[in-house]
């Protein structure tokens, strides 16, 4: 986004802040004017800045940059100030970053709201970011002009520092307070690639020796004077109700203060609120709740198989038809392959059990959460608590995993928490979701299952693909939904299929979304979970029965203009030709690509089977993210996000659902990949590039289940089309 | 002395003698071959128990529960059959049985070793008769004979934690083998003293 | 209730709590050493894992009452061993952590290993810290900060 264009969508906010430091803010929603807060901050109120602050830079010359979207390990609280402080020509060695609280000013600029997901906060905040920097720099050189009476033609920047004709300088901190004066220029200079000191070089985090020593604290670590722990006991159907509680037993343990029935997002539940975790769990295995689970629909794993693979014989809502809807009939049952595939339900079960803390006081409000949807939990608290956002104070905390589970349009959690915290008035309360409540507390990746006929052309290239996908609708019914749901179609399910960068001749793809009462949820990388899976393994099977090598196959069908698959392909085929042609007995090359998110992205794994199950030996990533902005970041992020993604193949990696009742309870039951699952080592290959910058959360994970899979094919020669892989 | 006192004084005599006869001849009966194997189904009907064999085991890990599933947390045997640094068995499983937090507990928690598996690498258990051979080789046993494997079975912590196992992580109490200490004890005895038959 | 007495990172501290808590529960909300995490609860994920008598232990299932006079290292006091600051360096130096929440976890089981095997092979790396889940799947380069710190040294 240019700079002249921002004059006409908004306008940058400057204030003092008490401690005089210079406050700069920046404000881009267009459908709405901010007030200027003039009011200076009472000196007591901690961590409490005007509602529209990104930089602060002290006396103490720290520059504290406020992050507008939560810290759940992408590094986003790295990489945004990294492109910041690069503009601005900041002491990066002396910036602090904070996640910023929720207000209007920190909205995403391309969704409207303050959110983080969709692999878009470099995506979406980089220019934001780099703006913010250079017009804080700008004012700081116009200050430092005036006061040498010269221009800032003649002064450069460097480190914190402005340095003026005749040897003359002044930090930033010295001239933080005059530059607040200066008016904030209406478009400015942004560096030339060339000039960076920071995009695009290898930045450490800044928040690891905080989180290797203990003293980081997420939500959960939480500590207030007065606090008090809530649970809640959920129905064991989704939906249920509470009919009759028998507590006696659970308010004799020592630290339970009160027991009490509250609504859910759908059913009610029994909160029980205690002086401290392990009382208040203690109280709740005590509960005798009888439940009421007439009228709400016991979903059942093998009955929803039944009826979705009866779905899929017939065409759905279509997403979208290419060409001749009838060419697949015409072709001959000798060249036709019919593949079906099933997918579970997925939890997220990120590392730090769900949780928020609300202190309800009358006629305000605070909220603590790691919160990737930030406006709309606001919102929820507010609504609950009879308030307006605005008097409800949202604290972001750093999250300790997210992967979509706590970006939730219904806000279940922040309401559990603002209703209890109603009844609790003046005590701030923290609700704590066990690991228990997290894994059968639904939410979930929905369950799909794909039909798929592919006619093969006599090139060995597909001629004709029909394909249908049955799945929940994750966006009908929510505020999302007139963004993505057209013609019956959400395209949430079929993203990576019906817009595949394949060029499928004769492409026909259609969905039908079932309503099942199981709550369901994006997870990391939405429908290209299950839509590469169903395309990668089916593309190398038909490299496979075509003889042609799959990198050169899928080089062969791609589209000219995907150039984002096309590179890393290149890149990817140079990167493994050093030791593809070198496996040891037993081992297998698996291939992959696939782009999402607008990042594209091609795999390669060595792979052998041990112990009954795939050894990932190694896996070569090859990627194009346009500008890779922390190079170090894009490898962590997929070095990490291949294991995550590798949570699919798990032998435990489904939740399933019997009479209603989940069937899992912990990761005992369900089980994640551990160290001996992952792969033992990851190269990644950036594609180079100046094209703007696209994100990298999300794309490390539809290409290595398929890529495991295809290897596992060649050493087995089975065909894998159920996840999760039980039997290899 | 009269010739009915005397009478009875015989015949008093002879009960006692009979009585003591009698018992030292209980005490001097061995139990047959066949007493004896019915005596090891017994006792081999608590070692495959799962408070027993989910120990037993012929791979790299325990198992846990009474379907026998793969123990959490992957954790392994180790070169001692203690686990590893990082996880050794007796992180966990302190000295008795955590009952408030469901993990069992006692004194020098350890896999058995390789030696008395009485599992295949597959997890099932071994026939009667494999279990038995590998119970009485002395060159497999640590050089127990048979009144050490009834001291074994009658006083060793771990063997009788088996009755006493705790409650599990859902409150739920673990189940015991098929019979009580007492009896296991006594089924071994009468193993023992058969001579220790084996099945074939 | 009942009072305990228990030693932590070399300080003796007195805490007044049910004999039935975990010791997890006790350093996080009695002791407000908040370090320690809770991940799962049934020591399945090692989120959890302190030094207990010098065995790396998890803390969640290890009720307060069972622990005596054994001393108990957490993960803010391991630095104050040279292995323990010398993983911790190798951590940062690695750039090992995304979301961090089984770090310390994490970083306490590899201490262990390191501390009984200076120089661990591949597999004692996979066996050690097989039990420690990171769900954001930062494996790789846990491998590659143990062999940092284990070719550093400190021990």
């Amino acid at each position: 986004m240019a700079s002249a264009e921002l004059s006409r969508r908004g306008f940058l906010h400057v204030s003092f802040a008490a401690a005089g430091g210079l406050v700069v803010s920046l404000y881009l929603d267009p459908r709405s004017v901010v007030e200027a807060q003039e009011a200076p901050l009472p000196p007591q109120q901690p961590k409490v800045y005007p509602p529209a602050a990104f930089v602060n830079i002290r006396p103490d010359g720290k520059i504290v940059i406020q992050v507008n979207r939560l810290e759940f390990g992408q590094g986003v609280q790295t990489s945004l100030p990294m492109v910041l402080a690069d503009e601005l020509d900041a002491d990066w060695t002396n910036v602090i970053a904070e996640l910023a609280l929720a207000a209007d000013v920190y909205k995403d600029p391309m969704f409207g709201i303050q959110m983080v997901g969709g692999s878009g906060s470099i995506a979406h905040s980089f220019q934001q970011y780099r703006e913010l920097g250079a017009k804080t720099r700008a004012m700081l050189v116009a200050a430092a002009a005036d006061r040498w009476s010269t221009t800032p033609d003649q002064c450069r920047t460097e480190a914190s520092v402005v340095h003026g004709p005749n040897g003359k300088s002044a930090t930033y901190a010295e001239l933080a307070s005059d530059a607040a004066r200066k008016p904030v220029p209406a478009t400015v200079r942004l560096k030339n690639p060339t000039e960076f000191r920071l995009v695009g070089k290898k930045v450490k985090r800044l928040d690891s020796a905080a989180k290797c020593n203990g003293s980081l604290k997420f939500g959960l670590d939480l500590d207030l004077p007065g606090m008090k722990v809530a649970v809640v006991a959920h129905p064991p159907v989704f939906g249920g109700r509470v009919k009759r509680i028998v507590d006696d037993e659970a308010r004799r343990i020592e630290g339970v203060r009160d027991v009490f029935e509250i609504p859910l997002a759908k059913g009610t539940g029994v909160a029980v609120v205690a002086d401290k975790f392990w009382p208040a769990k203690q109280a709740r295995n005590l509960l005798k709740i009888d439940w009421d689970v007439t009228g709400v629909e016991p979903a059942d794993s093998s009955e929803l198989w039944t009826k979705y693979r009866q779905l899929g014989q017939t065409v759905g809502n279509v997403a979208v038809s290419n060409g001749d809807a009838s060419a697949l009939d015409k072709i001959g049952a000798a060249n036709r392959i019919a593949a079906e595939y099933e997918f579970p339900y997925l939890p997220h079960t990120p590392m730090e059990p769900l949780n928020t803390t609300v202190r309800f006081d009358g006629d305000r409000a605070e909220a603590w959460a790691g919160s990737q949807f930030q406006t709309g939990d606001q919102m929820a608290v507010a609504e609950v608590l009879g308030l307006k956002p605005e008097q409800v104070t949202f604290h972001t905390e750093m999250a300790g995993g997210g992967f979509g589970r706590r970006a939730v349009t219904d806000s279940h959690i922040q309401r559990e928490a603002a209703v209890i915290a109603k009844r609790l008035r003046g005590t701030p309360v923290k609700l704590i979701w066990t690991r228990e409540d997290d894994v059968q507390g639904g939410y979930y990746r929905p369950m799909h299952f794909h039909r798929v006929e592919v006619g093969v052309g006599p090139n060995g290239l597909p001629a004709a693909w029909r394909h249908v996908v049955v799945g929940q609708s994750l966006l009908i019914g929510t505020p999302f939904e007139a963004f993505a749901v057209k013609n019956g179609v959400d395209q949430t399910a079929v993203e990576g299929a019906s817009d595949t960068h394949y060029n499928i001749p004769n492409l026909h793809v259609s969905v039908h979304h079932p309503k099942v009462n199981v709550p369901v949820l994006w997870w990391r990388s939405v429908g290209h979970t299950h839509t590469a899976f169903v395309m990668e393994t089916l593309i190398d099977e038909l490299a496979s029965r075509a003889k042609i090598d799959p990198i050169a196959y899928r080089r062969q069908l791609l589209k000219p203009e995907a150039k984002k698959l096309l590179r890393p392909l290149d890149l990817l085929e140079k990167a493994i030709a050093g030791w593809r042609n070198r496996l040891p007995r037993g081992h297998a090359l698996g291939i992959s690509c696939h782009e999402s998110f607008g990042t594209g992205v091609a795999c390669a794994v060595d792979v052998s089977i041990e112990n009954k199950r795939p050894r990932i030996h190694r896996a070569t990533i090859a990627v194009d993210c346009g500008l890779a902005v922390n190079p170090l970041s894009v490898e962590s992020q997929f070095q990490a996000g291949l294991s995550f993604g590798l949570s699919q193949l798990m032998a435990k990696g489904a939740i399933t659902l019997k009479n209603g009742v989940v069937e899992q309870r912990n990761f005992d039951g369900y089980v994640p990949p551990y160290i001996v699952d992952a792969p033992v080592a990851v190269d990644v290959h950036i594609v180079p590039s100046t094209e703007a910058p696209t994100g990298c959360g999300e794309p490390p994970v539809p290409v290595i289940s398929p890529a495991v899979v295809n290897a596992l094919a060649r050493l087995t020669g089975k065909r894998y089309r159920t996840l999760p892989l039980v039997n290899i | 002395m009269p010739k009915i006192r005397a009478g009875l004084l015989v015949s008093a005599i002879v009960v006692a003698l009979a009585l003591g006869i009698g018992v030292y001849a209980g005490a001097d009966e061995t139990p047959s071959t066949a007493q004896g194997l019915a005596a090891w189904g017994q006792v081999y009907s608590v070692l495959t128990h799962p408070r027993c064999i989910n120990c037993h085991t012929a791979t790299n890990y325990p198992q846990q529960g009474d379907d026998r599933h793969r123990h959490v947390a992957n954790v392994v045997r180790g070169p001692e059959g203690k686990g590893v640094p990082g996880l050794n068995c007796a992180g966990c499983h302190q000295e008795t049985n955590a009952d408030s937090t469901g993990v069992p507990g006692g004194h020098n928690w350890h896999l058995a070793p390789l030696e008395m598996r009485w599992q295949d690498i597959n997890d099932r258990p071994l026939s009667s008769a494999a279990v038995c051979r590998q119970v009485t080789d002395r060159s497999r046993n640590h050089n127990l004979d048979g009144p050490g494997l009834l001291k074994h079975h009658e006083e060793e912590a771990l063997v009788k934690w088996a009755w006493n196992p705790g409650i599990r992580p859902d409150g739920s109490k673990r189940t015991l083998p098929p019979m009580s200490h007492e009896e296991f004890v006594a089924a071994t005895r009468r193993w023992v003293e058969a001579g220790t038959p084996c099945p074939k | 209730m009942a009072t305990y007495q228990i030693n932590v990172n070399g300080e003796r501290r007195e805490v007044n709590v049910h004999p039935s808590t975990p010791l997890l529960w006790v350093l996080r909300e009695d002791l407000k050493m908040t370090g320690t995490k809770f991940g799962c609860g049934i020591s399945a994920c090692g989120a959890c894992t302190v030094h207990l008598g010098g065995v790396a232990t998890r803390s969640c299932i290890v009720p307060i009452s069972h622990v005596g006079d054994r001393a108990i290292v957490t993960i803010e006091g391991i630095g104050q061993d040279s292995v323990g600051r010398a993983v911790q360096d190798a951590w940062v130096e690695e750039d090992v952590v995304q979301c961090g929440y089984c770090q310390s976890g994490q970083i306490m089981a590899a201490v262990a290993l390191l501390k009984h095997t200076p120089k661990p092979t591949e597999q004692n790396i996979e066996e050690s810290m097989g039990g420690n889940l990171c769900r954001c799947g930062t494996y790789p380069r846990i491998r590659a900060a143990i062999k940092n710190a284990a070719a550093k040294g400190g021990a």
